[in-house]
C-alpha cells in the first residue's frame, strides 16, 4: 500500500506562496483606498485587460500546480519496515495530473499526433527499414491506421463539448461570486475548448508530438509555465527592497547619500546586462559546483541555481526603478504634505514610510508588471547564451535549446520549437497588454 | 565646452574604477583562484600540483592585493588586482586561454561587430520613426489601434524566434542569402542581409511604440496647436515641428547605444557564424574563459560611458536652449 507522500518546499515554492499572499493582503489593502479602487476599476472595466488576465490566471494556476512539490513514498518493503521510503525524485502536483503525459514516453522524436516514430529503424525480424509504431500515440487504433483522421475529429469534438460543459459549470460557479465580464467569459470559454481538446486527443496521442527523448512536448510546456513565472515574479521581488529603499533614501536624504547611491547604479547600469549576468552566473556556477554537498537532491541544485538566477537578474536591473524613485521622491519632498509633517517633528523613517512609500506604489506597481515580459524572454536568451538555469530545469529558454540542434535536420523537427515559443507568446503577449492598462490606469500623467 | 568635456571624463573615472573593483571581485574574490582551477581542471581527482600549474600559467599565484613578500612598489604592482584589473586601463587585457592576444583580437573582430550593428541601427532607427510618424499621422484611427496591437504583438516574441524563423524562411525555403557565414569586403553584402533585416525587425516593434508615445506627447503641447492654427499642414507640423522637437528625448535613447555597437550582438552573431565581438563573448562564456569575459565587460563599462557623454554632447547640438557649463 502506498502510504502518504512527503510534502517538500523548495525555496523558489516558499517565496511564490509568500509573493502570492503578498499580493492578496496588498489587494485587500487596496479596497479600501479610494483612489486605488478607482484604477482597479478602470482596469477592470477594459476587455483587453480582463481577457489578459484571465490567461495569466490560468498560467499561475498551472504555475501554482506545478509549486506543491512532493517526494512519492516508496512501497513499504519488510526489510525497511522501521522508517518509511521517500523516492528520491521530487514531483509536483502537477506532474501527479499529468501522470499519463510523463510517463508514456515514446523512444525518440514524434510528430503530433503522429502514430509512427519520426525516423526509420530497422525492425528485429524484417529486413527493411520502416517507421515504427509508437508504443502509446495511436496504439488504440490498433492495425485500423485509415480510422486515424476520423478517430481525431471525434476526439476534438468531444473535447469542446467537454470543454463546454466545463466552462458552464465553472462560469456559473464565478456568477456566484461576482461578475465575469464578457471578455473573461469568452476568454474562458476559448481555454476551456483548447484545453477540453488537449486532454481528449492527449489519451491517445501526442498533440505536440515527442522530443529527442520521447519526452511529451506538451507535458514540457506545461512545466516550462512555473520556470518562466518563477522568474518573471521573484527577480522583480528580489530588486524592489533595495530599489525602494536606495530609491527612496537618495532622493529623501540628499547630499552625500544621494552621491553614494547614485554612484553604485550608474556603476553597475555601466556594465553592459548581458555580460554582468554571465559574469556572476558564471562565478554561481563556480560556488555550486565546488560545493555538492549543499544540496540533497538534485531538485535542490536545480532549485537554488533558479533563485540565484533570479538574484543575479534581479540585481542587475533594480537601477532604473530605483532611479525612477529617486526622481519622484525629489518632487514628492518638496510639498506640502511631506513639508507639514516634518513641521510636527515627524521622524524621517516615519516620513519616508507614510507619507512618501505610499505616493510610489504606483511606480512600483508598474514596473512590476512591466518587467515580467521582459524577464520570460530574457531567460530563453539566457539559456541559449548559456547562462540560463540548469540543464536539467524544464523551460521555454532548455526547450529552444534542445530544438535548435534538430532544425538542420530533413524533414524538420519543428514540434518542440513552435509549442515553446507559442506558450511563451501567449504568457508575453498577455503580460504586455495587462501591463499597458496597468499602466495607463495608474500612472497619474496618463490620467484622462 | 571643452571644460565641461574634461569634467565629464574625469567623473567617468570613478566608475571605472568601480566597475573595474566589482569585476575583480566577482572573478577572484566570490571564487579564489583554486576554486577556478579545480573547475576548469575537474572537480574531484585533482592533484594540489596541478592546481599551482595552472594558476602560474595565468598567473593567478599571486596575493590578490598586497604583496607582502615583495618589497617597494612591487608590493601593489605584483598581485593579481593590478595584473588583471588595472592593466586594463592602458588596453593590456592579457591572453586568452588559448594563449591569444585578447587585445589583438578584439581589434580583428570589431569590423565584422560594426558591420551588422551599425546597418541594423541605422535603419531600425529610420523605419521605427517613420513608422511611428506614420501611426501618429493616423491617431485615433482604427489604423493607429492596428499598428499598436501590432507591435505589441511583435514585441512579445522572442527574439530567438525571429533569427530562427527568419534563417528558416529566407534561406532554407526561398534560398535568397547563404543562411550563415561571413566575408569581408562587397562580396560580403550577401551574408549581411538577412541579421540587418532580422535586427531591424526584432526591434521595430518596441521601438515604434517608443516613439509614437514620444509623439504623442510633443504633438499635444501649445506650439503645435499655434501651428494648426496658422494654418500649416498636418504634415509640415508633424515632420518640421513635431519631429524636430522630439528629437531630445529620441536622442537620449539612440546616442547612449551607438559606443556599445562596437560589441555587436550576441545571439545574431553566434546564429550566423559572425566572427565578431558578440560571438567571441558567446564562445568565452561557454568556455568559461574569464580573461575575455572580464575583458569584454570592461570595454562594454567605458563604451557605455563614452555614450553617456556623447548623449549629453549632442543636446547642445539640437536644443539650443542646453548649455553645458
Amino acid at each position: 500500500m502506498m502510504g502518504l507522500p512527503q510534502p517538500v518546499l523548495l525555496w523558489s515554492d516558499a517565496l511564490l506562496f509568500m509573493l502570492i499572499a503578498a499580493v492578496v493582503a496588498l489587494a485587500w489593502w487596496a479596497r479600501q483606498q479610494e483612489p486605488l479602487r478607482a484604477a482597479w476599476a478602470e482596469v477592470g472595466r477594459s476587455p483587453v485587460a480582463m481577457a489578459s488576465a484571465t490567461i495569466l490566471a490560468v498560467f499561475l494556476l498551472i504555475g501554482l500546480l506545478d509549486s506543491l512539490h512532493y517526494r512519492a513514498r516508496l512501497a513499504d518493503s519488510p526489510a525497511t519496515s522501521a522508517a518509511p521510503q521517500y523516492s528520491v525524485e521530487v514531483s509536483s502536483a502537477l506532474d501527479a495530473l499529468l501522470t499519463k503525459l510523463r510517463t508514456r514516453s515514446e523512444k525518440t522524436y514524434s510528430a503530433p499526433l503522429a502514430t509512427h516514430l519520426y525516423a526509420k529503424e530497422t525492425a528485429e525480424n524484417s529486413p527493411q527499414r520502416d517507421f515504427p509504431r509508437l508504443k502509446y500515440g495511436g496504439a488504440h487504433l490498433g492495425e485500423q491506421l485509415a480510422r486515424q483522421d476520423a478517430d481525431i475529429a471525434v476526439r476534438t469534438l468531444r473535447g469542446v463539448a467537454a470543454g463546454v460543459l466545463c466552462w458552464l459549470l465553472l462560469h456559473g460557479l464565478m456568477r456566484l461570486i461576482g461578475r465575469p465580464t464578457p471578455a473573461m467569459s469568452l476568454t474562458l470559454l476559448l481555454i476551456a475548448m483548447l484545453g477540453g481538446i488537449a486532454v481528449s486527443l492527449s489519451a491517445g496521442y501526442h498533440v505536440f508530438g515527442t522530443d529527442k527523448v520521447g519526452q511529451d512536448v506538451l507535458y514540457l510546456s506545461l512545466k516550462s509555465v512555473r520556470t518562466a513565472l518563477l522568474i518573471g515574479t521573484l527577480t522583480t521581488l528580489v530588486m524592489l527592497p533595495v530599489a525602494v529603499l536606495l530609491g527612496i533614501l537618495a532622493g529623501y536624504a540628499g547630499g552625500w547619500i544621494d552621491d553614494a547611491i547614485q554612484y553604485i547604479y550608474t556603476t553597475l547600469n555601466s556594465i553592459p546586462g548581458v555580460l554582468l549576468i554571465a559574469a556572476a552566473v558564471l562565478m554561481m556556477q563556480v560556488v555550486i559546483d565546488t560545493h555538492p554537498d549543499w544540496f540533497a537532491t538534485a531538485a535542490e541544485r536545480a532549485d537554488a541555481r533558479l533563485l540565484a538566477l533570479c538574484l543575479i537578474l534581479g540585481m542587475t536591473s533594480w537601477t532604473g526603478v530605483a532611479r525612477l524613485l529617486r526622481g519622484e521622491t525629489l518632487k514628492l519632498r518638496e510639498l506640502e504634505f511631506v513639508q507639514a509633517a516634518r513641521a510636527f517633528g515627524v521622524s524621517d523613517w516615519a516620513i519616508m514610510r507614510r507619507h512618501i512609500l505610499p505616493n510610489l506604489m504606483h511606480i512600483v506597481l508598474i514596473a512590476l508588471v512591466m518587467d515580467f515580459s521582459g524577464l520570460v524572454l530574457a531567460e530563453a536568451v539566457l539559456s541559449y547564451v548559456g547562462v540560463g538555469v540548469d540543464p536539467s530545469t524544464t523551460s521555454f529558454g532548455t526547450m529552444i535549446n534542445a530544438a535548435r540542434m534538430e532544425l538542420a535536420r530533413e524533414p524538420m523537427v519543428w514540434w518542440s520549437l513552435v509549442a515553446a515559443f507559442g506558450f511563451m507568446f501567449t504568457l508575453v503577449l498577455a503580460a504586455n497588454l495587462f501591463a499597458d492598462v496597468v499602466r495607463d490606469a495608474f500612472d497619474p500623467r496618463r490620467a484622462r | 565646452m571643452l571644460a565641461y568635456i574634461v569634467r565629464r571624463l574625469l567623473y567617468a573615472i570613478p566608475i571605472l574604477i568601480g566597475v573595474n573593483l566589482i569585476t575583480f571581485a566577482l572573478f577572484f574574490v566570490v571564487n579564489t583562484p583554486d576554486d577556478m582551477a579545480r573547475m576548469q581542471l575537474g572537480v574531484k581527482r585533482v592533484t594540489p600540483e596541478a592546481i599551482q600549474k595552472w594558476k602560474a600559467e595565468r598567473g593567478y599565484d599571486r596575493p590578490l592585493i598586497w604583496n607582502a613578500q615583495a618589497s617597494g612598489a612591487d608590493r601593489l604592482t605584483a598581485t593579481i588586482f593590478f595584473d588583471k584589473s588595472v592593466r586594463m586601463f592602458a588596453g593590456d587585457f592579457g591572453r586568452a586561454d588559448d594563449g591569444r592576444d585578447i587585445a589583438r583580437e578584439i581589434s580583428l573582430r570589431m569590423g565584422p561587430s560594426l558591420a551588422i550593428a551599425v546597418p541594423t541601427f541605422v535603419l531600425g532607427l529610420l523605419a521605427a520613426i517613420s513608422f511611428a510618424l506614420l501611426l501618429v499621422f493616423f491617431r485615433a484611427t482604427a489604423l493607429d489601434f492596428a499598428g499598436v496591437v501590432l507591435c505589441v504583438a511583435m514585441m512579445s516574441i522572442s527574439g530567438l524566434f525571429y533569427i530562427i524563423g527568419g534563417q528558416w524562411l529566407v534561406s532554407k525555403m526561398w534560398h535568397l542569402v547563404p543562411i550563415s557565414g561571413y566575408a569581408g569586403g562587397f562580396e560580403g553584402t550577401r551574408f549581411l542581409f538577412l541579421p540587418v533585416l532580422i535586427g531591424v525587425i526584432g526591434g521595430i516593434g518596441g521601438a515604434t511604440r517608443w516613439y509614437r508615445t514620444i509623439f504623442l506627447e510633443e504633438i499635444s503641447r501649445d506650439y503645435v496647436r499655434t501651428a494648426r492654427a496658422k494654418g500649416l499642414a498636418e504634415r509640415v507640423v508633424l515632420f518640421r515641428h513635431v519631429l524636430g522637437n522630439a528629437m531630445i528625448p529620441i536622442l537620449t535613447g539612440a546616442v547612449v547605444v551607438i559606443p556599445s555597437l562596437f560589441m555587436g550582438s550576441l545571439l545574431t552573431e553566434s546564429f550566423f557564424g559572425i566572427p565578431g565581438l558578440g560571438s567571441y563573448t558567446i564562445d568565452a562564456i561557454n568556455a568559461q574563459d574569464f580573461a575575455v569575459v572580464r575583458a569584454m565587460v570592461f570595454i562594454g563599462s567605458v563604451l557605455y560611458i563614452v555614450g553617456l557623454l556623447a548623449t549629453d554632447i549632442s543636446y547642445t547640438l539640437v536644443d539650443p536652449r542646453v548649455r553645458l557649463q
